[in-house]
């Protein structure tokens, strides 16, 4: 395809993306609080609002305490599960695969719903901690997925030398597999801290009557009208977003961890 | 070390804490959801065990099925735009430098990892009066005065077109890799035009691809539960939107159980499809 088609298709793509966002971060720093743009004086209050006012703030405590541990809870059920396909043969065991993978390709409120009868259920509706099992059984996929991938990638010959030489099972875990496994195991758990960040349904469907995470606390905001707190946050949020995945990038291999080259480490 | 299968009972030891949580914490809720949906409801949001096909039944009414058309119809609509829109794009970003390639694909992470929420929010900003689009319009001459395009079935479209863009380049993104670069050089070659080459080269040999990408972009449009209530009239809810709202608003959670199970099936069947189309390709 020509260059000038190619130029002129990824910008209109660019501006598609961007343009929200572009209008977001102009009413972000309106002065008033008007919903206004372009800007009709400078201020950088609402980004101060975050952290200043205690509703905002206390939302902002919520939602990066909640990405925090359900993505470690994520990363240390895709751990073992990962380990062991890769470890051993045992077909069945497969069908937990599935079931990680299941709750991130059936409709979200699917999930959410699920959740939420469960947590009624047993009586434990609206307690924070039922949020973090919720998105850590939600968001297991993305671990597993990276860590899959980086199992498969591993040479197999350099476990046998370690076995060879007479280490056991956990010293090859520890000095072999585990230093390779690194990087998967970061970006899958910056893929969940960041998803969970932003995650709404499931968040409100579990404690959302209780508690209130970013998300939820714009989408309560929203329905009162418009402040301009609001695009500071989608700002704070996708700048946030920006920085998770562009540190992935610099540190490992995206097109890779996204499939580019999967079939090579077979 | 070599693969083999677990010898001792210590062998399964790393499985028990995963196998526990999903069992659990998905396929007990899982099956709790379906139980609820055959409860029978009460009066103040309550219900009570038993086993009725009440919440069934409410799928036969107009109402419902003039729902599940629009769900069904909205999903493929935005599937189609999807891929169409990504599927050059995506070709044209794997035949790009590594860095440019690494570029976009953060961007196009960051706006996939964006709450609907959010999304929602940017797309009524920039469809606002005070603040949309508009008003650039307004000041170029094109338009007279300045006015809200939401809610719009547009607006449901086009903010569900942003939200499943990057999710369908990036299940474009590693088949579009694979693809045999020589294709298009043969054909090129052999004087075709780029234009051409795509079409009649990369397109054909992608088409159980393109077929898998477009049901699992109609799944992720299924899913989407905010984007209609926030850019949309109640003419535009869809099948997820209406679940949330039986669920939270009307407390009515057997009926909005039934309506997830039956979500799940036309899902699954679809996703059975994928798999099936997958297949197809890889025998090709």
């Amino acid at each position: 395809m020509t260059s000038i088609f190619r130029k002129a298709y990824f910008f209109l793509i660019g501006l598609f993306l961007a343009l929200p966002l572009i209008v977001v971060a102009g009413v972000s720093v309106n002065a008033k609080q008007t919903l206004a743009f372009p800007p009709q004086s400078f201020s950088l209050s609402w980004y101060g609002e975050i952290f200043f006012n205690p509703e905002w703030r206390s939302a902002l405590f919520a939602s990066v305490t909640l990405a925090l541990l359900s993505a470690a809870l994520a990363v240390a059920i895709a751990l073992p599960l990962a380990w062991f396909l890769w470890r051993r043969i045992a077909p069945w065991a497969n069908i937990f695969q599935v079931l990680g993978v299941a709750p991130f390709t059936l409709p979200p409120v699917i999930t959410a719903l699920g959740m939420l009868t469960f947590w009624a259920t047993v009586g434990f509706y609206g307690q924070p901690w039922t949020a973090v099992v919720s998105h850590a059984i939600f968001f297991v996929t993305l671990p597993l997925v990276t860590l899959s991938l980086g199992f498969t990638s591993i040479d197999r010959s350099l476990v046998e030398a370690a076995s060879t030489m007479g280490a056991d099972e956990r010293t090859i875990f520890r000095t072999v597999v585990l230093p390779l496994i690194l990087p998967y195991i970061v970006s899958g758990y910056a893929f969940a801290f960041v998803l969970s960040l932003n995650e709404y349904i499931v968040a409100y469907m579990t404690v959302g009557f209780t508690m209130e995470t970013l998300p939820i606390k714009i989408f309560n905001a929203l329905r009162y009208g418009y402040t301009p707190t609001m695009a500071s946050v989608t700002v704070l949020f996708v700048t946030t977003a920006a920085v998770i995945f562009g540190l992935v990038a610099r540190f490992g291999d995206l097109p890779k961890l996204l499939g580019a080259m999967s079939s090579d480490g077979k | 070390m070599r693969r083999e299968p677990p010898q001792t009972l210590g062998d399964y030891a790393p499985l028990l804490f995963p196998a526990a949580m999903l069992t659990i914490f998905f396929v007990v809720p899982f099956g709790t959801m379906i139980a609820v949906s055959f409860f029978q409801r009460q009066q103040g949001g309550f219900y009570t065990p038993a086993f009725v096909f009440d919440n069934y039944a409410r799928f036969l009414s107009a109402f419902f099925g003039g729902v599940l058309g629009f769900s069904l119809l909205l999903a493929i609509t935005v599937a189609i735009c999807c891929v169409v829109l990504a599927l050059p794009f995506t070709y044209m970003l794997t035949r790009m430098g590594r860095k440019v390639q690494v570029l976009w694909l953060v961007a196009l992470l960051s706006i996939l990892s964006l709450s609907e929420v959010i999304i929602g929010f940017a797309w009524s900003t920039l469809f606002s009066r005070t603040a949309g689009i508009t008003n650039i319009l307004v000041a170029l001459g094109v338009m007279s005065e300045a006015k809200a395009l939401t809610p719009s079935f547009g607006a449901v479209l086009t903010g569900m077109v942003y939200q499943a863009f990057p999710y369908t380049v990036l299940v474009l993104f590693p088949a579009l890799v694979r693809l045999d670069p020589t294709l298009t050089e043969a054909a090129r070659t052999l004087g075709a035009s780029p234009l051409k080459a795509f079409f009649t080269v990369v397109v054909p040999a992608l088409r159980n691809t393109i077929t898998a990408t477009l049901i699992m972009v109609f799944i992720f449009a299924l899913g989407s539960y905010l984007l209609p209530q926030l850019l949309g009239r109640p003419q535009h809810w869809t099948l997820s939107v209406l679940i949330t709202d039986q669920a939270i608003y009307q407390s009515n959670m057997p009926f909005a159980a039934a309506m997830a199970v039956f979500l799940v099936l036309v899902t699954l069947g679809l996703v059975a499809l994928t798999v099936i189309a997958g297949r197809k390709g890889e025998a090709a």
